[in-house]
């Protein structure tokens, strides 16, 4: 149990004064601008924007500052902060089909309409340190080619004209769409709150997992059907206007895993999928959110239930990283009182053992 | 179409490149036409959208997170209010989209908004566009299946 303590104003005080100048660093060195962070670390603010739960650049840009670059403090830092705004509705769900795409790629179709646009990936380089970068200076401008009309569907509803993949659930007029924000969790979850978790779910936790289902604990079989990465437009009813209002495009990635087939004596096999979908250009965390939720359909499936990334109690309830760094951090906060009583019954219990091993002792002397 | 849908699908038109125009470009266009007198319906303010994706991109809703968006409204002394809802937190961004808005249903000042703020911006925002989707399209890859192991 934790119990408040008092005293320490000052030593607190002093201390976040002395965090504020350990964030500035050396003053010769120049100062970090929000801009140059959200522009020159964008994948940070990216994962930033995607755990916290909330779009917007400038903001988690100002928590990654804020934070040390402490990325899951300023993911805590974001998600207090979006606390403090009133919520004017929800958006209509945002069509990934029509993404101004920046990256597209499969896995499983080298040719497929539209073509595989590789974008800005770290896919084939070297992994080897740049020391040109340590100088600084700029890049040379990117290669243009022509570009085309050709629509880009996605890879899943290719397979889907032919009935090889299982359609997406559909979706219910006036079914309610679960929001855990609102509502706390409970079990078993509908997919829609399981991705709702999933999408601010910590990326190494869910990494860590989706490894797990590949080397055989809860294994399903998986394929990048497609990796997509671009904008999207948001638009809102609102309701004084009468038609839904456009609010401007989002930066979004999605993964469409292809996983291996279901069937029964009355349906003929299908593969089934996973579906992963986050803020910015999050690719690993998209296609390990895919296989987490595909491993989570097990029961829907009829998968025997063997493996952690399986137990959707298990994945939801310790997903959230503020929830899980809160629990484990607060650890370090004073608990006096709690380890005073814990002394109290040790003492107690060795006290009671050495009166125990004592006695046949003394009656030994005895004798 | 009837007039009130055109209308609809103008003032949408115009909010779909506002949004994605810096509130300082909006007004400095906006600088160069005359303005009729107008006031402010609703203080301008932040607040958050629930996000919604759908289940492997089109199926059942989910929500994805929450996204900031300002909000504004505004009424011309003729009796026209006019809308303003963006992403992020510019107030100032969300009450001259709501200026614009109101404008663009006022027969006087329609044509001036579309002809100098809209059009010129709707330009702007396509040619960013075209220039993003041309540096994509150079990325543009053919993979060759090789055939793997003996034979």
């Amino acid at each position: 149990m934790y119990v408040a303590v008092k005293g320490g104003e000052r030593a607190i005080e002093n201390a976040h004064r002395l965090l504020a100048h350990e964030r500035r660093g050396d003053r010769d060195v120049p100062e970090l601008s929000l801009s140059q962070i959200s522009e020159q670390l964008g994948l940070a603010v990216d994962r930033v924007m995607s755990e916290g739960s909330l779009y917007d650049r400038e903001l988690a840009a100002l928590a990654i500052k804020q934070a040390r670059g402490d990325l899951i403090e300023a993911i805590f830092l974001v998600r207090a902060f979006r606390a403090t705004l009133p919520r004017f509705g929800t958006t209509e769900p945002v069509d990934t089909g029509a993404m101004r795409v920046q990256r597209r790629v499969s896995s499983t179709f080298k040719d497929i309409p539209g073509g595989q646009v590789l974008g800005p990936t770290f896919d084939y380089t070297h992994r080897l340190l740049d020391p040109g970068l340590a100088q600084g200076g700029d890049p040379e401008a990117p290669a243009l080619a022509e570009t085309s009309d050709v629509p880009m569907p996605r890879v899943t509803d290719i397979l889907g004209r032919d009935g090889l993949i299982e359609p997406s659930p559909a979706a219910e007029t006036d079914a309610p769409v679960g929001d855990l924000t609102r509502d706390p969790l409970s079990f078993p979850a509908g997919r829609d709150l399981r991705l709702q978790n999933l999408a601010r779910g910590d990326e190494g936790f869910l990494l860590a997992l989706g490894y797990s289902t590949q080397r055989g604990y809860g294994r399903n079989h998986p394929f990048a059907g497609e990796i997509r990465f671009g904008e999207v437009e948001v638009e809102f009813v609102a309701e004084e206007i009468g038609f839904a209002v456009p609010l401007g495009s989002i930066e979004l990635t999605e993964c469409q895993m292809v996983n291996q087939f279901k069937g029964s004596a009355t349906e003929p096999p299908c593969f089934t999928r996973g579906y992963g979908l986050a803020f910015g250009q999050s690719e690993r965390k998209t296609m390990s959110m895919a296989l987490v939720d595909r491993a989570l359909r097990a029961r829907e499936l009829g998968e025997d239930l063997i493996a952690p990334a399986q137990d959707e109690e298990f994945v939801m309830s310790h997903s959230d990283n503020v929830q899980a760094t809160g629990f484990v951090e607060h650890l370090k906060l004073p608990h006096y009182v709690d380890f005073q009583s814990e002394l109290g019954l040790l003492r107690k219990l060795r006290q009671e053992f050495a009166e125990a091993n004592a006695a046949p002792a003394l009656k030994e002397a005895a004798e | 179409m009837s007039g009130e849908m055109a209308l609809q699908e103008r003032r949408k038109g115009a909010m779909r490149v506002l949004a994605h125009v810096p509130s300082a470009e909006i007004g400095a266009r906006m600088a160069e036409l005359e303005v009729p007198s107008h006031r402010e319906l609703r203080a301008a303010e932040s607040g958050l959208v629930m996000v919604r994706g759908r289940i492997g991109g089109d199926g059942a809703p989910f929500n994805l997170g929450e996204a900031t968006v300002s909000r504004a409204a505004v009424r011309l002394d003729s009796g026209e209010v006019g809308f303003g809802y963006v992403l992020g937190r510019d107030s100032d961004k969300a009450r001259l989209i709501a200026l614009c808005d109101a404008l663009l249903q006022s027969p006087e000042h329609a044509q001036a908004i579309e002809a100098k703020v809209v059009a010129p911006l709707r330009a702007q925002v396509q040619a960013g566009r075209e220039q993003s989707a041309a540096e994509a399209a150079a990325t543009r890859v053919d993979f060759y299946t090789m055939v793997r192991g003996e034979g």
